[in-house]
This record gives C-alpha cells, sequence and structure tokens, in this order.
C-alpha cells in the first residue's frame, strides 16, 4: 500500500516540519513494514506554470513532427509576452492549457532547463508530459490541462509534483492498512492523536426504493450496500487532485467513475464495484455460480465458473466474480465524442456495489482463475464489513460532486446478522505473554486506541472493531497492547531450561561422519535433491531398478527434474563434475567429495495423508497414519572421488585414486559407526562390474546389505563426462548407526613379547581375500593378535588362474611369553583352516625355526 | 715427604719407569689426542698411545719387576699418567663425536619451506558447521536437537501451525506439492482434498518439526531444530530452492517474550561477539502470536554507519540493523493443536536462515557459492566455523 504523506496529513494532524522518514519510523515501531520512502519532486525547482497555445507552426524537414509553439505563461516569465517553445508533442491544439518549464527551472532527475537552439529555433523552455514531470510513466504526449486555470499559475503546487509516499508491505494479517483510514489511524495512535476518520459519513437508512438486490447466500456475502446515481455527465473528466492521488498511490487513472471508486477504495479500504445500469437486466442476486456458467472478466479472461464461485448475476447470468473481478457485461462505457455532432457519448447512470464478502470464498475463486485483484487482495486480508454503506455513500457524493450527477433516493442495504465479536482477556494477560508489568489501565487504554470498547476489571470483555476480523483471540490483543508499547521496550531474560540429554548418538555419528571423511581429504558437498530420468539413465540403471521409482513433485523447478533423490550420487557426481570443469581441484591434484543427507524411497504403500483436526490434539493413530502417506526417508552417505589421491610432488610420484579408496571410505564411516564392514565382490550399478564392493553389516544378528562402493563403470564415467576411473561409495548412515554403538570393551593389552608368523598361501585367483583371511583368523585360535595381508602375487611359477597372498600373523599370549612351537601350532591351525575352506595351498611359511625354504 | 735415607733405594734402574720417559709417553700422547681430526684419527691414537701396546701400558707392566718398596711410587706415576690421557682422549672423544653429529645435522638440512599439498585437506560445508555451531549454544543451555522428515505432511507443515486451507499466508510460501499416487495404495481419508492431492509437500521451513516435537514429548521442551528447507524459487545471488533453516521452541511454564528476546540476545552475542543484541519488530506469522520481525545490531559498524557517507557499512547497507528471521510467542492454537494446554504453558519460537547468516557473517556475495559445492569455497572453512 502506497501512501502520499500528503493525503495522509488530511486524517491525522501531523507536526508541519514531519518528514516521510519520521512517519516511516513511528510506523515501523507500531509494527507496519515501510519498505521505502519515496521523494516525489525530489531537486525540482520552477518556473512550472501554466500556460495557454496561443498558436502552433509545424515546422518541416525533420524526421518527425516538430512544432514551433506560442504560450502565454502569463507574467510569470516576468516580460508577460508569449514564450516561444519547440515541442515535439502533437497531443494538443491551439487554446490548450500545458503544464510549461521556464529556462532556469529544474527538472527531476537534475535536468536543468535553458532556453536553447533546436531544430533552426530558440526554444524558451519545454512544454512537459507527466513522465517529465516524474508523475508517472504515462506516455501518452504532453499534459493537457483542464481549461479552467489561468496562464501563469504555479504547478508544482497545481499538480502537486511535492510529496512523500510511504509504500508500506501490509502483512496478511492487517487487511484494514490497505487504506488510507487504516494507516491514518495507525499514524494518529502513534502520534498520539485524533484520527478524522473518513468513514464517519451520514448515511441515509435503507428503504424500499433502492436497486433490488437478493443475496441467497448469507455465508459468501453478509453485506450488500446498492445504491443508484443518475444524469452522469460522460464528459467529466478526473480532476487534477483525485489523478493525482490515484497515480501516487500507484494506479492508473482510468475514467471518472473508475477513478472514484479505486479513490474511495484507497480511502475506505472497501473495494467497490460500479455497473453500467443501462446494461443489467432485471435485479442483481448474489449467488453461487451454476454449473456452466461463463463469465469474461474484464481483464479480459474467459472464465468457465465453479458451482463454489460466488458471483453477482443479474437475471441473465453472472456479472462479476464476487470481490474479485467484474465482468465486461456490465462494464461502465468509456466516454466517447460522436465526431459528427461533437457529443459525448457514455456511462450515464451506475449501480454502486459495496459489499462484504467471505474471505476464504474469494481466496479461493482467486486461486482457482489466478486473478489477483486490488479487491480480492484487501477481500481475502480482510475489510470493514461496516464500512460498506459509508463507501457507498463516498462514491454516490463524488459522482455527484465531479459527474454531475444525481443521487437516487432509493438506498438498498442488505446485513446478514451478527452481533459484535467480543473476546474475554484478564487484565494482566498481556503482562504475562511479554514479562512486563504495564498494568490494567495501560492494556485498557491501548486496546481502546485499537478501537476496541473494553469492560471490566480483573477480566476484560473486548470488543473487538469490525475492521479488525485479525483479533479473535487474547494472544491478539495481546500483541496489539504490547506493539503499542513498543516492543523495543521488552526486557531481555533468559529461561532456565533442565538439564538437557545432549546430542543423540545419530546426531553425534552424523557429525563424526562429517569429520571422518574431511579428516581422510573429502570435501562436502550439499546437493539438491532433485532428479529425472536422465539422472538414472546415465548411471546407467534398469528400467526396472527401484532407485527409478521416486517421490514426484506437482511444480518442479524444472520439468527435467521432476523426482526426489534416491541416491546421493548423482547430485554428488555432477558436483564432481562441475568441479573438474572449472578446475577447481587446482594444478594436477584430485578431487574428492562427500555428502550426508536424506534419501526419498516410496514405501509404494503411501496413503493420501488427511487434513487432521486442529482444535485439540489428534489421535495416536491418527498421527501415525500421517507417518504411512510419507516416503521412507534414511540419511545416506556418499564419496566420489577422481583424479590423484596423492599429488605427485618433490618428494616423489603420486597416487591415482582408485576403487580402494572408495571402500576406504566406507571403512572410515563405518569405523566412526562402531561397526564392521562385511565387503564381498558384487555386480551392481553404476559400478564397474569387476570392482564393485557390496557392504555388509550385522544388524538384529543378521547381515544386512549397507552400500556399495568402487569404481564406476566406465560407460557411466563416459555418459556422465565424469573424469576416467572416478569412485564412488554410498552406505545407509542409519542402517549403521542401529548396527553400529554400544559401549567398547577395552581390549587386554599384554606386555608378552610377539611371536610373528608369515604365510603365502596360493588360491584361486575367484577366491577373494577377505574369505582367507576370515580362515585364518578362524583357525588361528585366540592366540592370534592380527592378520596383515601384506602381499598379493601372481605369476607364472604359480601356474594359470592362482594367486599367492602373503600374511603376517602375530601371535600373544596375555600372560606368557609363547614358545616357537605354540606360535607355528597355532599359525599351522590357521593355515589348515584356510585349506580346508579355501582351497589355498601353503607356497611357504617364514619367520618361525622349521621354515622350509619357499 | 717421607725423609728415610737413601740407602734404601734399589739401584736397580728400569729404563720405561723413569719420571722423565713417563713424562715424556704423556706429553706425547696428549699431544697426539689434541691432534686427532678426526673420530678416525682419535682411534689410532688411542690404540698408540692408551693400547696394549703403547708406551704407558708397557710402562706399566714394567711396575711389577721393582722393588717393593719402589712399587709405590712408579705405580703412582704410571697411573696418573695413564689417567691424564685416558680422560684427554674421552674429552676428545666427545669433543669429535660433537663436532661430527653437528656436521651431519648440517648435512641433513632441508628446506622447510617445501610445499607439501600431497594428500588435499578436506573441509565440512560452512551450512553444516555454522548450524552445529548454533546447535552447540544452544545444547549448552540445556536445549536438545529435534528433528523432522524433509517430505512432510500438509497437515504439520501447514495445518497444525495455524496455516489454514486459504489462509492467505499459504501462498506466500512457494511451496514445492508432492504427486499422490506414488505408491499402489490410496486409501486415506481426504478431507476436502481436490482429486490427486497428496497432502504431501517438501517442508517450507522447520516449524513442522515444532508440532512433532509437541505430539512426542510433554513440556517443558526446549529444542533447536536445524534442517533443509524447500521453496520454488529459482537460483540466483540471493535466493535458492533448498536452504537451511535453524528454527528453536521452548514450551514451559511462564515463558515471556522477554525471554524470547533474552535468549535471541545470548545467541547473537555467542555468534557475533558482545555488544550485538537484537531488537523486535512487530510482524505477522499463523504460527506465533505475538510474531516479530528479529534484527541485530551491526556487528561491524555497531551502527556507527547510520547517516554517516564518509563510513559506508556493506555489511548492513548503513542501516545499522542486520535482518535476522521472524519469531514470537507460540500461538496458543498451536499448542492446542498438540495437546499442550496454553492455560499452562507457554512457548517462544523463532527462525532464520543459515544461509542469510553465512552471507552477512562472512561476507558470501553469492548464494550460489553455497550450494555449487565448489570445493575452493568449501575448503577453507575446514572441520568448524
Amino acid at each position: 500500500m502506497r501512501a502520499p504523506l500528503s493525503w495522509l496529513r488530511e486524517y491525522v494532524e501531523l507536526p508541519a516540519g514531519e518528514t516521510g522518514r519520521d512517519v516511516a519510523a513511528k510506523l515501523i515501531e507500531a509494527g507496519l513494514e515501510v519498505e521505502t520512502v519515496e521523494k516525489l519532486g525530489a531537486g525540482l525547482k520552477g518556473p512550472l506554470v501554466v500556460g495557454k497555445v496561443l498558436a502552433i507552426e509545424e515546422l518541416t524537414g525533420f524526421k518527425k513532427p516538430i512544432r514551433y509553439c506560442q504560450v502565454d505563461v502569463g507574467q510569470s516569465n516576468s516580460t508577460g509576452e508569449p514564450q516561444n517553445i519547440v515541442c515535439g508533442a502533437t497531443n494538443f491544439a491551439v487554446g490548450d492549457k500545458v503544464v510549461v518549464v521556464l529556462p532556469g527551472a529544474v527538472l527531476p532527475g537534475d535536468f536543468a532547463i535553458s532556453a536553447r537552439k533546436t531544430y533552426g529555433k530558440v526554444s524558451e523552455g519545454m512544454i512537459c508530459s507527466a513522465a517529465e514531470l516524474g508523475m508517472g510513466d504515462d506516455h501518452g504526449g504532453i499534459i493537457v490541462l483542464p481549461p479552467e486555470y489561468e496562464p501563469g499559475t504555479d504547478a508544482i503546487e497545481l499538480l502537486e509534483l511535492v510529496d512523500e509516499v510511504l509504500d508500506i508491505a501490509v502483512t496478511p494479517d492487517r487487511g484494514y492498512c490497505l487504506s488510507m483510514r487504516g494507516i491514518a489511524r495507525e499514524t494518529a495512535t502513534a502520534y498520539g492523536q485524533q484520527l478524522r476518520d473518513p468513514a464517519l459519513l451520514d448515511v441515509p437508512s435503507p428503504n424500499e426504493h433502492g436497486f433490488r438486490v437478493e443475496v441467497a447466500d448469507p455465508k459468501g456475502c453478509d453485506r450488500f450496500s446498492a445504491r443508484t446515481v443518475t444524469g452522469l455527465r460522460p464528459d467529466a473528466r478526473s480532476p487534477i487532485w483525485l489523478q493525482r492521488r490515484l497515480q501516487k498511490a500507484g494506479m492508473r487513472p482510468v475514467s471518472l467513475p473508475v477513478d472514484i471508486t479505486n479513490y474511495v477504495m484507497l480511502e475506505l479500504g472497501s473495494p467497490l464495484h460500479a455497473y453500467d445500469r443501462e446494461r443489467l437486466h432485471g435485479h442483481i442476486s448474489v449467488r453461487r455460480a451454476a454449473p456452466g456458467e461463463r463469465l469474461t472478466t474484464l481483464d479480459g479472461g474467459k472464465r468457465k465458473l465453479d458451482p463454489e464461485d460466488l458471483v453477482i448475476a443479474d437475471e441473465q447470468g453472472p456479472i462479476g466474480l464476487a470481490g474479485v473481478m467484474g465482468g465486461v457485461n456490465s462494464e461502465i462505457a468509456d466516454p466517447e465524442q460522436d465526431p459528427a455532432t461533437g457529443e459525448w457519448r457514455g456511462t450515464t447512470e451506475v449501480v454502486v456495489e459495496a459489499a462484504h464478502f467471505d474471505p476464504v470464498t474469494v481466496a479461493r475463486t482467486s486461486r482457482r482463475h489466478k486473478i489477483s485483484s486490488e479487491a480480492s487482495r484487501r477481500f481475502e486480508r480482510g475489510v470493514d464489513p461496516e464500512a460498506a454503506a459509508a463507501a457507498a455513500q463516498r462514491t454516490v457524493d463524488l459522482l455527484v460532486l465531479l459527474a454531475g450527477g444525481t443521487a437516487e433516493a432509493g438506498v438498498t442495504e442488505f446485513a446478514a446478522p451478527h452481533g459484535p465479536r467480543t473476546i474475554k482477556i484478564d487484565a494482566g494477560h498481556p503482562d504475562r505473554v511479554a514479562g512486563v508489568a504495564y498494568g490494567r489501565e495501560a492494556v485498557v487504554r491501548r486496546l481502546q486506541q485499537v478501537g476496541c470498547d473494553v469492560y471490566g476489571q480483573d477480566e476484560l470483555t473486548v470488543t473487538v472493531p469490525s475492521w479488525r476480523s485479525d483479533l479473535t483471540d487474547p494472544n491478539d490483543l495481546a500483541e496489539e497492547v504490547i506493539r503499542l508499547e513498543g516492543y523495543e521496550n521488552l526486557p531481555s531474560t533468559l529461561p532456565r531450561p533442565p538439564a538437557g540429554r545432549g546430542l543423540t548418538e545419530r546426531q553425534r555419528l552424523l557429525r563424526r561422519t562429517g569429520r571422518a571423511l574431511a579428516g581422510a581429504g573429502y570435501v562436502e558437498a550439499l546437493d539438491y535433491p532433485f532428479v529425472g530420468a536422465a539422472s538414472f539413465d546415465q548411471l546407467g540403471l534398469p528400467e526396472d531398478d527401484p532407485r527409478r521409482r521416486t517421490v514426484t513433485l506437482v511444480n518442479p523447478l524444472s520439468d527435467e527434474e521432476p523426482g526426489m533423490r534416491t541416491t546421493l550420487l548423482p547430485g554428488l557426481l555432477a558436483t564432481l563434475r562441475r568441479n573438474e570443469g572449472r578446475g577447481s581441484q587446482g594444478g594436477q591434484g584430485g578431487l574428492a567429495l562427500f555428502e550426508t543427507g536424506l534419501v526419498f524411497r516410496p514405501t509404494g504403500a503411501e496413503t493420501r495423508a488427511t487434513r487432521l483436526r486442529v482444535d485439540a490434539r489428534p489421535g495416536d493413530e491418527e498421527i501415525a497414519a500421517l507417518g504411512d502417506a510419507l516416503p521412507e526417508q534414511p540419511r545416506h552417505v556418499a564419496t566420489v572421488l577422481a583424479g590423484q589421491r596423492e599429488t605427485s610432488g618433490w618428494w616423489g610420484k603420486g597416487r591415482a585414486a582408485e576403487w580402494a579408496d572408495a571402500v576406504e571410505s566406507a571403512r572410515t564411516v563405518a569405523r566412526e559407526a562402531g561397526v564392521e564392514l562385511t565387503v564381498r565382490n558384487a555386480q551392481y550399478d553404476p559400478w564397474h562390474p569387476g570392482r564393485c564392493a557390496a557392504l555388509y553389516v550385522t544388524h538384529d544378528g543378521a547381515e544386512v546389505l549397507a552400500g556399495h562402493a568402487g569404481e564406476l563403470h566406465p560407460r557411466v564415467v563416459k555418459a556422465m563426462g565424469l573424469p576416467e576411473r572416478t569412485s564412488a561409495m554410498e552406505l545407509d548412515l542409519d542402517l549403521l548407526g542401529r548396527a553400529g554403538g554400544g559401549v567398547v570393551p577395552a581390549p587386554r593389552v599384554s606386555g608378552f613379547p610377539v611371536a610373528t608368523r608369515d604365510v603365502a598361501l596360493v588360491v584361486d585367483e575367484s577366491v577373494p581375500a577377505a574369505e582367507v583371511e576370515s580362515a585364518l583368523r578362524g583357525g588361528a585360535g585366540e592366540l592370534l593378535e592380527s592378520v596383515r595381508l601384506f602381499d598379493v602375487f601372481t605369476g607364472e611359477q604359480l601356474g594359470e588362474g592362482k594367486k599367492s597372498l602373503a600374511y603376517a600373523l602375530r601371535f600373544r599370549a596375555a600372560d606368557r611369553t609363547l614358545k616357537a612351537e605354540e606360535a607355528s601350532a597355532a599359525r599351522d591351525a590357521a593355515v589348515a583352516a584356510a585349506v580346508e575352506r579355501t582351497g589355498a595351498v601353503l607356497r611357504g611359511a617364514e619367520a618361525g625355526p622349521e621354515a622350509p625354504a619357499g | 715427604m717421607m725423609s728415610a735415607p737413601n740407602k734404601s733405594y734399589d739401584p736397580v734402574e728400569v729404563e720405561a719407569l723413569k719420571p722423565e720417559v713417563i713424562d715424556q709417553a704423556k706429553a706425547e700422547a696428549l699431544a697426539a689426542v689434541a691432534a686427532a681430526g678426526d673420530l678416525e684419527e682419535l682411534r689410532e691414537v688411542k690404540a698408540a698411545h692408551a693400547g696394549d701396546r703403547s708406551p704407558l701400558a708397557l710402562a706399566n707392566r714394567e711396575i711389577g719387576a721393582l722393588p717393593p718398596h719402589a712399587k709405590a711410587e712408579a705405580g703412582k706415576r704410571v697411573g696418573q699418567a695413564r689417567g691424564a690421557v685416558g680422560q684427554a682422549l674421552k674429552q676428545r672423544q666427545e669433543e669429535l663425536e660433537r663436532e661430527r653429529d653437528e656436521r651431519v645435522l648440517v648435512e641433513e638440512a632441508v628446506d622447510v619451506t617445501l610445499p607439501y599439498d600431497r594428500m588435499p585437506a578436506g573441509a565440512r560445508h560452512p551450512l553444516t558447521t555454522f548450524s552445529e555451531r548454533v546447535e552447540d549454544i544452544f545444547v549448552a543451555m540445556g536445549y536438545e536437537v529435534a528433528e523432522g522428515p524433509e517430505v512432510e505432511a500438509e497437515w504439520f507443515n501447514f495445518d497444525a501451525l495455524n496455516i489454514a486451507p486459504d489462509h492467505p499466508a499459504r501462498t506466500m510460501q512457494d511451496t514445492f506439492f508432492v504427486k499422490a499416487g506414488q505408491g499402489a495404495g490410496n486409501g486415506g481419508e481426504s478431507a476436502g482434498d481436490e482429486e490427486g492431492e497428496s497432502g504431501v509437500v517438501l517442508r517450507t521451513h522447520t516449524s513442522p518439526v515444532q508440532i512433532r516435537t509437541m505430539l512426542e514429548r510433554r513440556p517443558p521442551l526446549y529444542v533447536i531444530c536445524p534442517g533443509r528447507v524447500f521453496r520454488t524459487d529459482e537460483l540466483d545471488a540471493t535466493h535458492t530452492p533448498v536452504f537451511t533453516q535453524v528454527e528453536l521452541l521452548a514450551v514451559d511454564e511462564g515463558l515471556t517474550m522477554a525471554d524470547l528476546k533474552g535468549t535471541l540476545d545470548h545467541m547473537v552475542r555467542e555468534l557475533f561477539g558482545e555488544g550485538v543484541h537484537t531488537r523486535l519488530r512487530p510482524n505477522y506469522f499463523p504460527f506465533t502470536e505475538p510474531s516479530a520481525e528479529m534484527d541485530m545490531v551491526c556487528y561491524r559498524c555497531h551502527g556507527a554507519s547510520v547517516g554517516d557517507p564518509d563510513r559506508p557499512c556493506r555489511t548492513c547497507s548503513s542501516e545499522g540493523w542486520i535482518e535476522l528471521g521472524g519469531c514470537g510467542m507460540v500461538n496458543p492454537r498451536v499448542l492446542t493443536a498438540c495437546g499442550v494446554d496454553p492455560e499452562k504453558y507457554s512457548g517462544f519460537a523463532f527462525g532464520f536462515g543459515i544461509e542469510r547468516m553465512m552471507m552477512f557473517r562472512h561476507n558470501v556475495e553469492d548464494m550460489r557459492d553455497m550450494v555449487e559445492g565448489d570445493v575452493r569455497f568449501t575448503r577453507p572453512f575446514g572441520m568448524e566455523i
């Protein structure tokens, strides 16, 4: 809402020197969001005067029509002689009154005017357009003034060019501030002044003679005033003051009747509508639309009406969407001049509607038809129903005054019966909400300033004013008191919460995971969760892969990505590629990224989420049912890496990132979760079929798949434009959290010496190292301290399809130094288990006294 | 000195034990020790002058042949000489070892200014660590961290927060709606929903976590809820459709707006330093009543830039205040919907965007930098912020 300061002063006695910024500061304290204070005519300097065009000479030989005019500017040029002015506009004639800026003046935008030679003539000033004067963006040529102004009259004052406009963002609860009346009320309170309420008008009592209106839906329309004005002069134009106020408020002058309804809406906040009575067929009714009814609205939209739409109709059908927009079929006609007779034709009789419509109905219709109008914005946010009759009266008065009309005696008024709204509130309630002792007296005074009637002592009965539909609860009244007492005066105290339990295990794990991966050189990324079919195609997922079943958005940002991610990889790989493309990794470094975040897996059994009650706590079952409407949303962790894991440098060669780094990143996470990962070879998209590890954890005694790691499939690398050999890992972090944790039992650390035995086992290449190690562990018994694979070897001497795995076994006893034969026996048992379980053949064993040569 | 007559002296003279010979051998030995230039030479000197075949060692052997009365004197002389040589050797040995060690250290010197970017450092995203920093402020006060789903039922995101279906506030937030019929069954009752609506959205704020918390736990409740939220804004320098909010909720007996203000003041002091405080301006949110917009004093200029064109402040655009977010007393209707008795309990809540805070705390100029995951942006933030 744009509120010109000059207009505001009409209702509030502001101190003389008060600037727009001063008023804005007061209103901000009172809770209005004043976004800007616009200074109109800043830097404007006269002389700027009314001129009368005496003669026009059309200059020829230029690319556009140029006029050389003699303009009478009275005595304002101190000679009384006509000014000679060159003008490029043609929308005026000899005898017209125009606005002339004389040499020495400065127009907005630091535009200094002087006499200068142009088009072969000396131009002593300029004839002005609205845009040049900062009056608006109207480019319809120069301003032609009504004839009644004398040449030489100061146009700065006449056109009210110097003013300040407060632009206020009105929150949805303060619909009354979408009017000068409402803003003036807040201003008056802020300055401790009386409001001159523009809605306090003498309105004649309703009678039987008014235009017939039937309200069939008093829930949708609880107030309807109709008045008729006849004998309007079609040639009557809006006076300058009216046009200027509309312009300053951000509206464009159209025609007198329309301008008047807009003006009254701005003034009182009541949207109005004027119907051309001659175009109405019979009486007006307010009802819901009938199936199949249609209406062409004023914006030209052809609307198919919904049975829920509230319409204004005459006997032939709908003539307007109630509270949203009128129809073209009853539109006020633009005045037209008959070229032959010079006679003006246009609307001469109007029916004025001032009504109050149900906010929800208006909001739905507005949303349904995608029309947001000045009227609908106001009705949605609350219009004063009691102001309807005054608004109709004000409109009638202006039509009579400015358009020469005659008000008919008939006054139609429909009002659905409802009493004043009251709220009971403990007089101490605002104090308790604020934590400040205002006292009963201050509370009552503030509520009265808002417009409430207040009765009672300790318990107050508060009747809220008709324009404050937002005041319904005691806390609403508390807010009024506290804001008027000043939010800035609230003290600052700290509550004392009871002892808390700190972070949950899940939250701790998330933090540890991030720290561990960052410590291992990974940089965290937070990617958008939006995916599309192309994302999965690039990953090479089969058509029936469950990861392709996504939660899908009705209104995605991009139609290409309507789904929510089921895996972190598309986003993280795209970020890897972005970094690579930008060269963000630096000279020869690599990229290693990680992400933790939710993925969204439809359960396939989602129910529709219902709208539960809000007047009391819904039942546990109902709440649980809402959970059934949601997909599973586990938190995953993923890493991706490419390029050099360790860079080359003066220290020597670097090392390329590979599948093993990805698997190791999974182990890094697992360590933080306190779980042991079981790693198995697997084939799973989008990984390289020979370089993919499936990662299992044991949860509740069962082995569960927790994720995958390894090198990406070369096809995927190519499809996504990734660096060669990009590797990736993804794990269900929540699953790891459930599987891990618990109290770590302290290891028994023996001080006795270690006995080391190395063994080399030859197995088929298809035998996973993890199985051999597991067999060794199983067979070695409790003397075994650790097993470490220190070499993998293939070669001709082993034979086709064989590999040799060399392990260092360390044995130690808790209570004694091991004898050589004890360690060797344990070694032999370990080897025997490996032989039995994996078909291994002992290739050699060293470090034992009886070790045979290899 | 014992003055005995010289007659008891055995005239047998042993050449090697003559005092001048001993002194001579000692002097030579000491000279050789001093002359030894390195440990190798010293080893040779040691063999020559203190070894088994050295003059002093040979002299020592002669002592046994002396008559008893002469043994003591000769033994003393030789012993002192050998002692002196041994001492000198030891000293020289230490000296030379020290010299050698120093030389080795000099030889082993390297250029410690050589760069070492062998394993580039990792880092956590500043939005993550900033959230944690805020969490930690409140966890230290006794608050707990609460979480909720990102794909959320509309009832949690809107209705329970006093945002009725046709409330204008519902259109203020541009919501991502989820399509119905994701799964096989759609058997749920729909309360006046239009056909095909799932009743599920991407949460537009972290406030539904308030609702979940109140439904799951009993007051007193003190929780902080960080998380991702979604609105249908296009990504540009100041907007992102996916961003991070932190929400706080306190529900207890007797909580006031003054408590809300004190809690906010505490937070901005912890994040921005002493002397930074907040102000509240009236505003409107359906889920709080009274509601307020919260600003904090600009932590850089502390308001000094206001009206002083010579000292403009980029952080607050010379406004002196920085807008943080929204807050207020939990609307009693929200308490009621969650089964919390508004006659007994009151609550306060606030929420703000982490991205916005990052922008003015760390001078992030472009929202996209926080979204795109460029390692050059993230790496300097390290592990904590």
